[in-house]
């Protein structure tokens, strides 16, 4: 009951989260979704904890937190470098990686 | 049962150490061909010493075998000294009553051993050996001092001396072995000195060839030797290690185990055949006989010590000691007729009538050798053991004499040439001496009284007669007549008639008058026959004996050659005397010391005396007209005793009850008669031909077409050598050969190319097509694929986040979607 | 088994003694030719010290036993282990292959083949002595297969890289059928072993249970072995890799090839096939007998038709191998005796026979018996060292090969075990036959080749007729003198034709030496082997009751 509502709160925010990864163009836009996908974990991992009783669950989430700072952090300095380089952050133009 | 005895038999330094007798010569030839070069007189001082020093011990041995004879005759010996020299005692065959059995000094030491039994090398000394021994280190000795002389200068001359040496000390080993390995080693000592003296002048291929085939001949008659050792040994190897402590090779041991009767008759006689068969290869007996006339491609030394007392009396002596393996094998005892006495009697004809037609005097010697061992075979083959080794022992002075006699004629009289009717005739007048000393041997050999041949060869015959062979005994006179003749010729062209050739002082090309011979004698085999015809070789090699004359006219030889050739002319007059059966017993020298007695010897009397030690001898007594078996050897000679009954149980015999024949005038008188007719008939004939030309004999050969064949059939041998060569020889060599390697060529190595090469050609289709096509293919197939793949996989790498983003996501729904789905079913 | 374990590091030293100075020699500077040859020579020559401090320290009364033994472990998960010792069947070919490997080494001081690489070639010939001592010390199956194995590989680059112009062919033929042989060798080992269900590889073990194993399965094992061994020997009809090998071989290794390597298929028979398979062996004996006396008539004609001096000797091989399996066939101590004198008489005059050849090329660059004559005149000495051989490897009583020959012929008479009488009986006439052949194609090479004068392509160039011409002039009676005239002709022309040199002597004459020593006193061998064959005999007769 309760934690379908969690779930499916989760579920709302992670679907937003692809969506703006996919769609979205701007950099910035794409790492927070990204930030937007991890919450959406973070979410369902408490809500499993609080269900099955099980503190595990919480402090996943918390490591995930830590990383997703961490993981902000390196990604807003690519994007700054990547801005420095080519006046832009559009990542439809970037395509170095390509095989 | 058997009581027994003690007799006390004397024994001696030179008895004991009579092994120092073939040792000697043996190290004097290491030493001659180590260090002769470098020694003063190049080597021959050392030969001429060994042989001296062998002479000295067997003489000291054979004056102590006959002190222990002797002694064996216990008190009654004892009691008179004249008994030691003259001894009448009839043997008990013969009524008298028993000897001793004199049982061999033996000296020896372990030399190899096999399957726990130890065979010994060393010396066994009886009378045969003792004799024997005598007889061989004196010939060799006086055959070097005549070398000394006649091969001086030769390029070889240290190596001459060193193989004569190992020559003497070759047949020394053998006459002194006490087991059959030791015989064998003596025996092939002699082929291969042979070898190496047949070829001394080996630059010609002739004599190179008449020395391979000397050996080669030899040695198939070997087979024999190898075969028959094998037999004797695993036959009496069993009796011997049972009751005489001893092995097969033993020569006693083989003695005892053929007269005990427990030898099985196909074994002793398969080992009489074969050891046969050996002899007839080394003692050049029909039909091996070819290689002994080849073998004159020697030096004339050479000849004459092969042919009187070594290497091929060598096959004679074989026989004379396992004499009981004969006895038994051959059956002579009740008159058997023996394959020794057929081959024998046949070898005195056909060497006899080939002697007729031989224009080399040394080939005329060589056939007289091969027919006078005919007569030791056809003795031997009767039962006429006694006058066979006598008549080894007489042959031996008069047929030395004969070839050092030619060999100083060629030397001095005749320019090197050996040729009777080119370069010979009217001698005696500048060699007086040599023609002295060629008739008195000439005498000797045909048997006229009183010479040597007459004590010896006239024994023979009359023992064949006795012996119940009476058409061997006719052989055998016929075969003296046929000696009288070819002599007499022989002596006719050589020193009487005008001289001829060389012996005029003429000087030509040896080679043209050989390339005449082989005109002449038409189909002789050129290639071996030729060998014995170059003699002229001589001449290249021996001139330096001439000591600086320049006359090449005949003269007479110089002192070192003359020395032997009188000693051996003394000794071809007088050494019939010492058996001289017609004068009476006391004479009888060679039956009393020579002669084995047949006398039966319990085997702990034989186990008791070891090696050396033999002083002491245990003898069965004899007790006279009792009921054991010598009592009615008395009474019965022929049915009972060694070799004519088993021995007693616990006795051994070593010699058979051999019988010996009566002396009787009215057949020394017949074997004259006969002799005299052979030369009145030989004389007649040279006088018509020789000298009066008498136009009804000149150019019969050409004008007769049956003398025509006779003259071929013997000028070729009896075609026998055509057989040997053209037909066997060939046969192996070339075709039989060839076929062999043909064989190995393309069959089996064949099989195993055609192996390897279709295991080649299996890999290659492998290679081509599973592994190219297959298994590379699968290989490279992968690659494509995978490289293939990439190209179609390129597309998907973007290089955009978004798009790497979706496939993520995509993939994670697919593998959400498929999760789901299994965890549902 | 009984053993004696006193100074157990002696076998060891010895047979890994050569590898210790192939190692040094692997990092030495290869142009230091001198350098090499002197280690290489040093090793063996220390090596063959340590062999006669083992015949002195061997223990003569007891020579049926193994001496100076070791059973260590070595492969315990296959159950083998490192078992060496030496007994009296053993000991005179230990020693041989100690002295022959010296001996070649000394020879190749001069005499080193044309491809050059003196490093690799001491290396190898110090790898092979190892290989061939540790086949005669091994008590171990799976470590006898490991020696037996190591000596091919040395042999095979020996042969085809020093070799002769066919080398190839000959060294790939000998390689491959040495492999098929070992194949069906090492298949036979594996099913004694597992069909005896033994707890080790061990000879003793083998031995005791080898003969209560079922006699059919004994036969097919024994075919098994017997395969692998004759292929070795080489017995007729394997012996066709024989006269490639060595007509193509380098003079080395034709004389370590005569000498040492075919002993080791024999040295297989009498130490493995047949005491462990004593049914298997009886069953096999007459066929072995057959063919043994195949291959002596058979070598001997084959002989006959050489018109190469080397290859001639080679076939010789074949014929000598076959008096030597004949005596073996017989399964006799008698014959085995024989047998194992015969492999060291064979060892030693075939090696010289082989020396002689090989120097005899070295000098007239070719070995065709036709255009070779004279050779005592250019060369006496080597003529009469050849004459010598010839007259040893005939078995001329005296010399060591008669020892050989004759007991072996005699054995045939009365083979043991109640094999056929009138089979061995008729081999037995038929071996003697061969007697009369060996001695009709080895005087008949002498006739051809040192007889006579030299033909006129070599007549002139030796340093003996020089000495001739120079002593010969007031001497009126030498033949010669055509020569002689032709070399005061020649005399700026090119001397290739010199006598026996100073290296051949040394490396010769212990050959020689032995050759006589033997000959005379043969109780020296048959004094050590005579005991341990004995034994074997006995123990053969138990087992067959």
């Amino acid at each position: 009951m309760l934690a379908v509502n969690f779930l499916l709160l989760g579920a709302v925010l992670f679907c937003i989260g692809v969506y703006g990864v996919l769609v979205r163009r701007n950099a910035v836009m794409v790492l927070m979704s990204i930030e937007l996908i991890l919450n959406a974990v973070n979410i369902n991992l408490v809500a499993f904890s609080v269900m099955n009783g099980n503190l595990d669950g919480q402090v996943f989430a918390l490591y995930v937190i830590a990383i997703a700072a961490a993981e902000v952090g390196v990604g807003l300095a690519m994007v700054l470098m990547i801005y420095r380089n080519r006046k832009s952050i559009a990542l439809d133009e970037l395509s170095e990686m390509k095989g | 049962m058997v009581a027994a005895e003690v007799a006390h038999l004397s024994s001696g330094w030179f008895l004991e150490n009579a092994w120092l007798i073939g040792l000697i010569p043996a190290v004097g030839f290491a030493v001659i061909i180590l260090f002769g070069k470098k020694l003063p007189m190049q080597g021959s001082e050392i030969g001429l010493g060994t042989l001296g020093a062998s002479l000295v011990i067997a003489t000291g041995a054979g004056i102590q075998w006959m002190q222990r004879t002797n002694s064996a005759e216990g008190e009654e010996a004892a009691a008179g000294v004249l008994r030691g020299i003259a001894r009448s005692l009839p043997r008990v065959e013969e009524g008298g009553h028993a000897e001793p059995f004199i049982e061999p000094v033996t000296k020896t030491w372990v030399w190899w051993q096999n399957s726990g039994l130890e065979f010994g090398l060393g010396s066994s000394i009886d009378g045969l050996s003792v004799m024997l021994l005598w007889l061989v280190a004196f010939i060799s000795l006086l055959v070097q001092i005549f070398s000394l002389d006649y091969v001086r200068g030769d390029r070889r001359y240290t190596h001459f001396f060193a193989a004569m040496t190992l020559f003497s000390s070759g047949m020394l080993i053998m006459v002194m072995a006490d087991n059959m390995v030791q015989v064998i080693l003596g025996w092939e000592i002699m082929g291969l000195c042979s070898f190496l003296l047949i070829g001394h002048w080996w630059e010609e291929e002739a004599n190179a060839i008449a020395a391979l085939k000397a050996f080669f001949t030899v040695r198939v008659g070997d087979v024999g030797l190898l075969v028959g050792t094998a037999i004797l040994f695993f036959g009496a190897n069993q009796y011997a290690v049972d009751n005489l402590d001893t092995n097969g090779f033993n020569l006693g041991a083989i003695q005892a185990w053929a007269l005990s009767g427990e030898a099985s008759t196909w074994t002793i006689v398969m080992a009489a055949t074969a050891l046969f068969i050996a002899c007839i290869g080394k003692s050049g007996q029909f039909p091996l006989h070819t290689w002994l006339p080849d073998a004159m491609a020697g030096p004339t030394p050479v000849s004459s010590l092969l042919h009187s007392s070594t290497m091929v009396v060598a096959g004679v002596f074989l026989v004379a000691q396992v004499y009981p393996v004969f006895w038994e094998g051959f059956n002579i005892a009740n008159g058997g007729l023996s394959f020794i006495a057929v081959i024998g009697g046949i070898t005195i004809v056909i060497s006899a009538l080939l002697a007729f037609v031989q224009d080399d005097i040394k080939k005329v010697l060589a056939y007289s050798t091969v027919s006078q061992l005919g007569y030791m075979m056809l003795g031997l083959g009767t039962g006429a053991w006694l006058p066979a080794v006598f008549h080894i022992f007489t042959h031996a002075f008069f047929k030395c004499c004969l070839f050092l006699c030619a060999g100083s004629v060629s030397h001095s009289g005749s320019h090197h040439s050996f040729d009777m009717k080119k370069d010979m005739g009217g001698l005696r007048k500048y060699m007086p001496i040599t023609f002295g000393a060629w008739v008195v041997s000439t005498l000797a050999l045909t048997g006229v009284f009183p010479f040597a041949g007459f004590w010896s060869k006239d024994e023979i015959i009359d023992n064949v007669g006795n012996n119940g062979y009476t058409f061997l005994f006719w052989v055998g006179l016929g075969g003296a007549a046929l000696t009288a003749g070819y002599m007499t010729r022989a002596t006719y062209l050589v020193f009487f008639g005008e001289p001829r050739g060389a012996a005029a002082g003429e000087h030509h090309d040896e080679h043209d008058v050989h390339a005449d011979d082989h005109q002449l004698v038409g189909a002789v085999p050129h290639s071996l026959s030729a060998a014995a015809n170059d003699h002229g070789d001589d001449h290249d090699h021996a001139d330096h004996g001439h000591g600086g004359h320049d006359d090449h006219g005949p003269h007479e030889s110089g002192k070192l050659i003359l020395f032997p050739i009188v000693v051996l002319a003394f000794f071809a007059t007088v050494s019939g005397f010492s058996n001289a059966t017609p004068l009476g017993e006391s004479w009888e020298q060679f039956k009393k010391f020579v002669e084995p007695r047949p006398e039966a010897v319990a085997f702990d009397a034989i186990i008791a005396t070891g090696p050396g030690e033999s002083v002491q001898l245990v003898v069965p007594a004899v007790d006279e007209g009792g009921d054991d078996g010598h009592g009615e050897a008395a009474d019965d000679g022929h049915s009972t005793g060694c070799g004519r009954g088993d021995p007693e149980a616990a006795t051994a015999c070593f010699f058979p009850a051999v019988v010996h024949a009566e002396p009787k005038f009215a057949k020394i008188l017949l074997s004259l008669a006969v002799v005299a007719a052979g030369y009145a008939a030989a004389i007649a004939f040279c006088v018509a031909f020789y000298k009066k030309r008498d136009p009804r004999l000149v150019g019969l050969t050409e004008r007769s077409r049956v003398a025509r064949a006779g003259y071929l059939f013997l000028a070729n041998k009896y075609y026998l050598d055509h057989l040997y060569e053209k037909v066997i020889v060939r046969g192996v060599a070339h075709p039989i050969a060839d076929a062999a390697y043909w064989i190995n060529q393309r069959v089996l190595d064949g099989a195993v190319n055609g192996v390897g090469e279709g295991g080649k050609r299996a890999g290659n289709w492998v290679y081509d097509n599973i592994d190219q096509k297959l298994v590379d293919g699968a290989v490279n197939g992968s690659g494509f694929v995978a490289s293939e793949s990439g190209h179609a996989m390129q597309p998907v790498q973007s290089g955009k986040v978004n798009h790497y983003g979706a496939l993520l996501f995509g993939a994670a729904a697919v593998g959400a979607i498929v999760l789901v789905i299994l965890n549902v079913s | 088994m009984e053993t004696l374990t006193d100074q157990t590091w002696l076998l060891t030293v010895g047979t890994f003694l050569p590898m210790l100075g192939a190692l040094v020699l692997m990092f030495w500077p290869k142009n230091d030719e001198a350098g090499i040859k002197g280690i290489g020579i040093l090793t063996a020559g220390v090596t063959m010290l340590v062999g006669i401090y083992t015949l002195v320290q061997f223990d003569y009364g007891q020579s049926a036993k193994l001496q100076f033994f070791v059973d260590a472990e070595w492969i315990p998960v296959i159950k083998s282990g490192y078992t060496i010792g030496l007994d009296g069947i053993s000991l005179p070919l230990y020693i041989l292959s100690m002295a022959v490997t010296f001996l070649v080494m000394v020879y190749t001081w001069d005499n080193m083949p044309e491809a050059g690489n003196t490093k690799a070639f001491y290396i190898l010939m110090l790898v092979l002595q190892t290989g061939m001592a540790g086949t005669f010390i091994a008590q171990d199956l799976i470590l006898f297969f490991v020696f037996f194995e190591l000596v091919l590989l040395p042999m095979y680059f020996m042969i085809g890289v020093w070799g002769g112009e066919d080398r190839r062919y000959a060294s790939l033929k000998f390689f491959l059928y040495t492999m098929f042989g070992s194949a069906f060798m090492l298949v036979a080992f594996l099913a004694l072993f597992f069909q005896t269900g033994a707890e080790s590889f061990g000879f003793a073990q083998l031995i005791d249970a080898g003969a209560a194993i079922d006699r059919d399965v004994q036969i097919w094992i024994f075919a098994g072995m017997f395969l692998g061994f004759a292929v070795k020997v080489p017995m007729f009809p394997f012996h066709t890799w024989l006269p490639d090998a060595h007509t193509q071989a380098p003079t080395q290794g034709s004389v370590i090839l005569a000498a040492i390597l075919l002993k080791l298929g024999t040295y297989g028979f009498v130490r493995i096939a047949i005491p462990m398979l004593p049914e298997g062996a009886k069953a096999w004996a007459p066929a072995i007998g057959i063919l043994a006396v195949i291959g002596i008539i058979y070598g001997a004609l084959g002989c006959l038709a050489q018109t190469d001096m080397k290859r001639l000797i080679a076939f010789s091989s074949v014929a000598h191998m076959g008096f030597v399996m004949l005596g073996i066939s017989t399964l006799t101590s008698f014959g085995i005796n024989a047998a194992l004198f015969g492999m060291v008489a064979h060892g030693l005059i075939t090696g010289m026979l082989f020396f002689v050849a090989g120097s005899v090329k070295h000098r007239y660059h070719t070995l065709e018996i036709q255009r070779l004559s004279g050779m005592l005149i250019q060369m006496p000495r080597m003529g009469w060292i050849l004459g010598f051989c010839a007259m040893a490897s005939l078995g001329l009583p005296g010399l060591a090969g008669f020892w050989g020959e004759f007991p072996a012929i005699l054995s045939a008479y009365q083979p043991g075990f109640g094999l056929s009488e009138p089979l061995f009986r008729t081999l037995m006439v038929v071996a003697a036959v061969g007697t009369v052949l060996a001695a009709s194609y080895l005087l008949w090479l002498y006739q051809r080749t040192a007889f006579g004068e030299p033909s006129d392509e070599f007549k002139g160039h030796s340093d003996a007729e020089h000495d001739a011409a120079d002593r010969g002039h007031g001497v009126a009676h030498s033949l010669s003198a055509a020569a002689n005239d032709h070399a005061h002709d020649g005399d700026d022309a090119h001397e290739d034709i010199h006598d026996v040199q100073l290296t051949e002597w040394l490396s010769w004459t212990p050959f020689l030496v032995a050759i006589v020593v033997f000959g005379v006193y043969p109780q020296l061998m048959f004094k050590v082997m005579d005991p341990a064959v004995t034994q074997m005999v006995e123990r053969l007769g138990a087992s067959l009751g």
